[in-house]
Parts: C-alpha cells; structure tokens; sequence
C-alpha cells in the first residue's frame, strides 16, 4: 500500500529532470550554430536553430572513423567477453569445482582495479608485439575489464535456473550436451543478452585505453577521439561540434535503453542485491 | 552428526570429471582477466625500479626504490591523494543521500515505471567523456547556464579558473552520472525490506522518519555496504572528468590523472610505473579498510539484532 | 519393464556423511515399491542411485539383473517425476511430453504425435496440449511430469515426493490417479514419500528407512500390525501409536494409569525384564461406557482424567496426561524429533466412538484392548513380541 502524494509526484519530476537535463543541453548545444556558442549568449535554447553541426561533424574523418572503430571494436569485445563469460558463468553456478572463489575472487579484483596502473607496461607491451593503435590491441583490454561484470551478471542469472531440468533431461536420455543445447541455452538466452548489453556500455564507455593505446583514427574509438577535437581556434574547443558528435554518440544508448531498460536494470541490481 | 569414523571415500569419477569440465570452463576467462593485469602489473613492478625515460631508452639504469622515495616526499603525490580522497568522500556521500531519496520515491511509484527507468539508465549509459563535455559546457563562464541560473553567482565567474570551483564542478559532473545508478542500487535494496516489519512498526505507532531509521536502513545493511564500496573504488579511480574538464589544472588532478601523465605525457616509465604500482596498493588498502569497516558494522548489526 | 535390485548399497559423501548404510532391496517386476522415512533418512539419495544422478559408494544396482552402476541415466532407460516436477518452462505441454521421444530419434514426427496424444489422454492433458507450463495449475503440471514420465515406454517409474507441493485435497485426488495408472500400465515403481499416508495406501510393499539404515520391508498391513521396532511403530499409523513406559511385575504390566494381566506371549517377551515400552494404538482404546460387557471384559478399564477432546464428525480423540519418569520423558522426546513430530508430552492419544459424551476436563472410564498391546525394548527398540 503505497502511498502517492504530492511529494512522490514532486520527486517524480525532480528525478525526471535530473536526468535528462544535462541531455537536453548538450542537445541544445549541438543545434546551436557556432557563433551562438563563443562568447556571451550563456542561453539554454539556441537563438538560431541549426543542423549545420551535425553535416560538419559527420563529414569529419577522424570522427566518422572513431564511430567504426567504436562500434567495430565493442561489438567483437562484446561478443567474445559474454561468450567466456557464458561458459564461466555456467561452472560456477552449476559445477561443483574447487575454483569457484578462486575465479570469482579474480572478477572482484579486476573490477576494483585502477585501469591507469596499466597504461604504462601495456603500452610499452603492445608497441613491442605491433599491437599499438590496432582494433586487437583495445579488444583484448576490454574484453578482461569486461568480464568481471559479465560474469557476475551471468552467475546469478544461471543461479536462477531450477537445475532440476537439466537432470531431467538426463534421465529422459540426453547427454550433457544436449540437455545444455536444449534445455539450458533456451532459458539463459535472456541472462546472455543483458550480459551483452552491460558489456557493450562499459566498452563503449572506455577512455584511458582509448587514449593511450592508440594514435592515429586507425583505432582511435569515439570518447578518445572527442578529446582530440579542435576547432579553429586552439583554446576554444569547438562545442556546438562537439555537443553535435557526443549526441551522435549518445544515441545507441539510448535507443538501446529505452527497449531494453527492463533488463538493464534487472541485470544490474539482481547480483548487487545478493551481493 | 558426524558417522563413526572410516576411511574417506576414493574421489567418485564424476566428481573428477565435474571438476575437470569446471576448470577448463572458467580456464579463458581466467586466463584473459590475468593477461591483461597480473602480467603487466609484475612489469610496471620491475620497471619502477628503474629510472627509465621511453623517449631515451638506452638510458636505463636501475634506481631501485628511488622512484617511490621520490614520489612519496613529493608534494604533489599528497595533494593528489588528497583530492582524490576528497573527490571520493564527496561523491559517495551526496550520492548515497540523494540515490537514497531517489530509491524512496521509485518505490513509491507505481506508474511510469519505463519512464523512470529510462531516464535512471541514461545517466548511467551515456559515456563519462560526453557528460564530462556536457558539464564543463555548463559551467562554462562563455556558453554554460550554471552562471545564469544560479542567482548567487557572478555572471562572468569562472569556474575553472582556481581549484576550489573546479573541484565543485568535476564533483557535480561525477555525482550527476552515478547518483542514478546508486539509487537504482538501492532501490533493490529497499524491495527486499519486509513490508510486514514495516505495517507493524506503523501500527507500533512510528513516525516516518523513526521507521526509516529504524527498520529500512538496518534491513538495508548489506545493500548499502555494496553499493558504497563500488562507487567509493569508482570514485577513487577518477580519471574520465579530471582529463576533460581541467586537464589537471589548478592543482585538481587526481592520482589517477597523475600517473597517467608521468607515463603518457612525460614518458617516464620508470616513475611511471611506480606510480601505477602505487595507485594499484591504495585501491587495495582503501577497499581492504572499507570491506573491514562493513564487517564491523555487519557485526556489531548482528549482535544489536 | 524390470526388477531393481539393490545389494549392499552404502552411500557416503566426501566430507564423511553417510546417508545411506547398507541397503538390500529387492524389487519385483510390475512391483509397486515404496521408501518412506522423515526427512534426512536417505531415501531421495536411494532413489537417485537407482536413476542415476548419484555415484554409489559402495554396492550393486541391478536393473532387469544387469548392473548398472557405471551407466549414466540417459543409458538407463528409466521415467522420474521430480518433487518440483522440472518441467520445461520454454516448451508447450506437447513438447515437453515429446522431450525425450525426440532426444531417442528412434521415432518419426506420426509416431511421436501418437505416443504423446495417447499420453495425454490417459491423463486428461488434451486440452492443454499447446500451452506453456507457467500457465498451468500446479496438479496439471504434475500430470505432465507424469505424462513425460509414462510416455517412453520406460522400464520403471521413479517418484521423488511428486504430491508434496500440492494441497491437501489435490494431494488426495492425485493419490488415486497414480494408482490406477500403476495397476493400469503395471510397470515396476520406487515411490518416495515421507508421508506415510501415500505410504500406507499406494505401496504394494514399503520400505521404513531412518538415517540410512534400513528398517523393515513389509506390506503396510504388516506394518502396521507387526512393526519391527519403536521407529516403525511411531512412524506409520495417525495418529501415532501411545509410547508408555511399563513396570513389569511378574505377569502384570504397570502403567501409570493402569495395571495390566499380560496374556502368555506377552508375559514371556517381558520375562526377566524390570521396564519395557508399551506402544498402544490410540484405537485400542475407547469409551468404558460405550462397550457391552463382553468386550469389557476381554480388556481393561481405568479411570482417566480427560485433558482436550477433539471431535471430527466420524472420529474423536481424546488427551489425557499422566506423569512418567524423567530418562523416560527424555526419550520420548528425542523420539518425537527423529520422527519429525512436535515434541510429545507424556500424554495418551485415544480414539473415542463419536458418540461418546466424555467431557474436557472430567474423569471417564476408559477402556484398553490387551490383546493388541505391543511391547517394545527400552534400549533398542525392537519389538519384544517378534523376537520369539
């Protein structure tokens, strides 16, 4: 028995706007044409509404190529990190094996780790193999930071899954194999996706691998690649560009949240609650 | 109830088949996490014992601890760490207010669900240099409107001009972004709060705060614990906000920044890697020191309960 | 369809935990089998070694004679119904009774319709062939677990507690369907229950186990009537047998409430003995007042003071206490919690004639049938009269 008053609707409408303000300006920047953007008109809608960022920014090669790399580069990390992350998941939520908190304990760790530590040996490392400014130089990074949260996702997910069936589908005469194709893989499809979805943000997401791993648009992918960003002027950092490429860059998010956001959300607070 | 002792049973096939299919199972992820850190982690052990510049690398000759001595006698390291502290401190603490009251009213709401949920996830989803650009716009003394809106502030104030603001603004850029997913951390905490302890303190006759202390937050503990070590490890290791919106100027780096820039901007591997090694132990004493905090308090919960 | 062996079974898990002690079991084809106990007594742990999902430390599993111990259960060619009836929540009803019929690849697509109609006609599944499990009730979902069960043409059905998720009259409708379903299709069964009423009235012979160890295999008549120790006798029959101590005294026996003249058998199963365990079924007793004489005389009658009285329409029990000595009381206790009851007090349960007007809190004249009196050791239980 809830009850909604004026307060809840008030808190309503704050939440609302706390999130999506800092959206609607940066949206707002980006429509803005670029005088409007330099000095004095501190005005949250534009004066002068423009899609002129939009043409400049995706006629940019470095960002037009920072979008493939990003998307390129998530999606191959995405896939291989759930795929591991699947078969590991499913020990350690199913098999009884010695090294459950041995590997959960690894997860903990990389998730706590300070990614920067690794700035220095990686790229020193990856100029000696050739993998500098390389889509496999990042994927690799990104698919070990991306794991712990994959499992952990898939772990509880599996947990989930009444076990029962899978020797149910033994004793009815399948081999492990085909009780996992069968019986297994349908019910965890759900779980896998999320995890999918989780992994793909993070990578999306990264920056300091971004930046110092790689040099050139070769690899570069989009976070990196808006710091780079300059303008005409040396100390000005073109915003209306900018904000015109970060909503660009926003949009998969947000087309992936909206259809998916109750499984985000369930994926997210399933494993934390149970700690 | 233990049996009369006999002698411990042969380990059965399947056990040892189980055990088998385990490892090889969780073997490539293993495998990939342990790449990518343990092995570089020993690296930048062995070169911050070296005083070793990338741009004159037949230069190198080994210094043994004197990286650290340097760091640590170095001003600069402690301003750092101090802003770092800070940033974490801060962060955490309005985060877990606010995230609280959010969690609250979520649970209320019973409407609009997907509503609320898509906007709680887009702070969280969209990338920490577009939010960082997003708020360094803001505050922007040119085009931002925090100058414009706030009615206590200078209209040509600028913000990133001397540490203090800019350390406001890296904070609110960084609250913004995670308050959201802190809440949503809560408010599955708050879901599993028994709804009958909370009518029959009602009937008891306790007011709303008197129940939310009393019965919300300690049903809480556990979520609460997770939630506040997560974002205080994340908030340590800031990184993101710091390189877009101040670049580390006027004394708001972080030492995440820092390390960054020895390694990267200055080339120094050797104190680079001291650095990194450094940064690596404090995120290891902060979240062993927190983890030793919760249990205490888990304890001490336990014992009250 | 085969007879299921089990020779010398022991159990015994890696951190030393025995749950089963060696177990001899013989089951006939076409037999139905039941393995009750409380809960912990390894009986689940049994049946999983018949189908295969537990490793058996020690023993013989045989199957229509052949041992089966190293074969996994798909090679076993066995049905189980599990407590949570482990359906498939992502295939329809049909599939789900079609799972394993499509796992043998022996059938084609008219074949496999056949078998999974016919299935669902005996068991009245037909009209919910295309729908998923999550939107049956719980006892249709049992049918088809069943229907998964009967439709493979297995060699035995396995049950692991198949009604103990279900409610009371659902429970006692699904009791009459597996029984004619077994009589109909006449295939060898192992049945587990803790519930000895399922025990009592599907089983063509039970096995009572406790904490692993075997304790009588017999028809539940013989059960009933000629249990082998104190376990089986508190176990089976609700409400559960009256445990009094008895003072023997020549050909007498001295309870509490009575003293009662010993017929032969019994005085010479009590001879040389100072205090025995009388078990005494709360049906052999009853209202003094309601009996004519004849039957008076063939028993005893005492003078009670009755505590509570429970009155069902076609039954009524009546409470009435009577002080016994310490160690006594302490093993009655320690017997109720292996039993799975609450603790007892040291109170007779007695049946009463429906009729009979005995009052809460009054005294009454009761009556004892002696010739129905069981006898047990103090010590180990075992039943005095069955030792001769």
């Amino acid at each position: 028995m809830k009850r909604f008053g004026p307060a809840s609707a008030f808190g309503f409408v704050i939440i609302l706007a706390w999130c999506l303000l800092p959206v609607a300006w940066i949206l707002m920047l980006s429509l803005k044409p670029s005088y409007e953007t330099q000095a004095g008109s501190p005005q949250f809608f534009p004066n002068d509404w423009t899609l002129q960022n939009y043409v400049n920014v995706m006629n940019l090669d470095l960002f037009r190529r920072a979008l493939v790399n990003s998307f390129g580069i998530s999606l191959i990390a995405t896939v291989l990190s759930v795929t591991i992350a699947t078969l590991c998941a499913y020990a350690i939520a199913r098999l009884d094996f010695g090294g459950k908190r041995f590997v959960l304990g690894i997860a903990l760790a990389i998730a706590m780790f300070p990614v920067v530590s690794l700035v220095g040996p990686l790229f020193q490392m990856w100029t000696t193999f050739g993998l500098f400014d390389t889509w496999l130089g990042l994927i690799i990074p990104y698919m070990s930071f991306t794991l712990p949260l994959a499992i952990w996702t898939l772990a509880t997910y599996f947990r989930e899954i009444p076990w029962e069936m899978e020797q149910a589908a033994q004793v009815d005469g399948a081999t492990p194999w085909q009780a996992f194709r069968k019986v297994i893989v349908p019910l965890a499809a759900p779980g896998v996706f999320t995890a999918a979805i989780l992994t793909f943000f993070m990578a999306w997401n990264d920056f300091v691998f971004g930046i110092s791993l790689t040099s050139t648009e070769a690899a570069r992918p989009v976070p990196a690649a808006l710091a780079f960003f300059v303008g005409p002027d040396q100390f000005n950092p073109p915003v209306a560009t900018l904000s015109a490429a970060a909503v660009v860059v926003t949009i998969p998010i947000i087309v992936l949240v909206l259809l998916f956001q109750r499984r985000i959300v369930a994926g997210l607070t399933s494993g934390a609650v149970k700690g | 109830m233990k049996a009369t002792p006999v002698p411990p049973a042969p380990l059965s096939d399947r056990f040892r088949a189980e055990n088998r299919m385990g490892w090889k199972l969780v073997a490539p992820a293993v495998v990939m996490m342990l790449l990518v850190t343990a092995y570089p982690m020993l690296r930048a052990l062995y070169l911050s014992l070296f005083r070793y510049r990338l741009t004159a690398p037949d230069d190198r000759e080994f210094a043994g601890l004197s990286n650290y001595v340097t760091v640590l006698t170095d001003t600069l390291w402690w301003t750092d760490v101090g802003n770092t502290l800070f940033i974490m401190v801060v962060t955490v603490a309005v985060e877990l207010v606010i995230g609280f009251a959010f969690a609250m009213v979520m649970h209320r709401i019973v409407f609009a669900r997907g509503i609320i949920r898509t906007s709680i996830l887009i702070p969280y989803g969209i990338i920490t240099v577009v939010s960082a650009f997003a708020w360094q716009f803001a505050f922007s003394l040119n085009n931002g409107f925090v100058n414009s809106w706030l009615p206590f502030v200078a209209q040509d104030f600028n913000w990133f001009g001397s540490k203090w603001p800019a350390m406001f603004a890296i904070c609110v850029s960084e609250i913004w972004k995670t308050t959201p997913f802190m809440s949503l951390l809560l408010l599955a905490g708050l879901a599993q709060v028994p709804q009958d302890a909370l009518e029959a303190a009602r009937v008891d006759g306790a007011s709303n705060w008197q129940r939310f202390r009393k019965v919300i937050v300690p049903n809480m503990r556990a979520a609460i614990m997770v939630a506040v070590l997560f974002r205080a490890l994340d908030a340590f290791r800031i990184f993101d906000n710091i390189y877009i919106m101040t670049r580390g100027a006027q004394d708001t780096e972080s030492l995440s920044f820092l390390t960054y820039r020895q390694v990267i901007e200055q080339f120094e591997l050797g104190m680079g890697s001291a650095l990194s090694v450094l940064l690596f132990l404090s995120v290891l004493l902060i979240a062993w020191l927190l983890v030793k905090l919760f249990r205490v308090d888990l304890a001490a919960a336990r014992r009250e309960a | 369809m085969a007879s299921i062996t089990l020779r010398n079974i022991v159990k015994r898990y890696d951190d030393g935990f025995q749950a089963v002690t060696d177990v001899d079991l013989e089951i006939a084809d076409g037999e139905f089998m039941i393995l009750v106990g409380p809960s912990g007594c390894g009986k689940s742990t049994l049946l999983r070694m018949i189908v295969g999902l537990e490793d058996v430390t020690s023993g013989d599993v045989l199957i229509g004679g052949e041992r089966v111990n190293e074969q996994p259960p798909r090679k076993r060619n066995l049905s189980m119904v599990f407590q949570n009836y482990a359906l498939y929540p992502h295939l329809s009803v049909f599939e789900n009774i079609a799972f394993p019929l499509r796992l043998s690849k022996a059938f084609d697509e008219a074949a496999i319709r056949a078998k999974v109609n016919a299935a669902a006609d005996t068991l009245e599944l037909g009209e919910h062939l295309e729908r998923k499990p999550s939107h049956l009730s719980g006892g249709q979902r049992q049918r088809v677990a069943m229907g998964r069960a009967i439709v493979r043409d297995a060699r035995a059905f396995l049950f692991d507690e198949p009604l103990s998720n279900l409610d009371a009259r659902l429970r006692g409708q699904m009791r009459t369907e597996i029984a004619r379903l077994q009589r109909r299709l006449g295939i060898t069964t192992v049945y587990v229950t803790h519930d000895q009423t399922e025990a009592m009235t599907l089983g063509d012979r039970v096995a009572v186990l406790r904490r692993g160890v075997l304790q009588q295999v017999a028809s539940p008549r013989e059960l009933y009537d000629q249990p082998v120790n104190m376990f089986v006798a508190g176990f089976i029959g609700s409400p559960p047998m009256n445990f009094v101590p008895g003072e023997v005294d020549g050909r007498q026996l001295r309870f509490p409430f009575a003293t009662v003249a010993l017929d032969e058998p019994r005085a010479a199963a009590v001879a040389g003995r100072s205090l025995v365990m009388a078990g005494i079924r709360p049906g052999d007793f009853d209202d003094a007042s309601m009996l004519d004489a004849a039957r008076r005389s063939a028993g005893v009658v005492f003078p009670a003071v009755v505590d509570v009285t429970e009155w069902l329409g076609n039954e009524q029990y009546a409470y009435v206490p009577y002080e016994a000595p310490a160690d006594v009381t302490e093993r009655l206790r320690a017997l109720a919690r292996e039993l799975d009851s609450d603790a007892l007090r040291t109170q007779l349960v007695v049946s009463l004639d429906p009729q009979s007007r005995v009052g809460e809190g009054e005294s009454a004249s009761l009556w004892l049938d002696t010739s129905r009196l069981h006898l047990f050791d103090l010590e180990t239980g075992e039943n005095l009269l069955l030792r001769a």
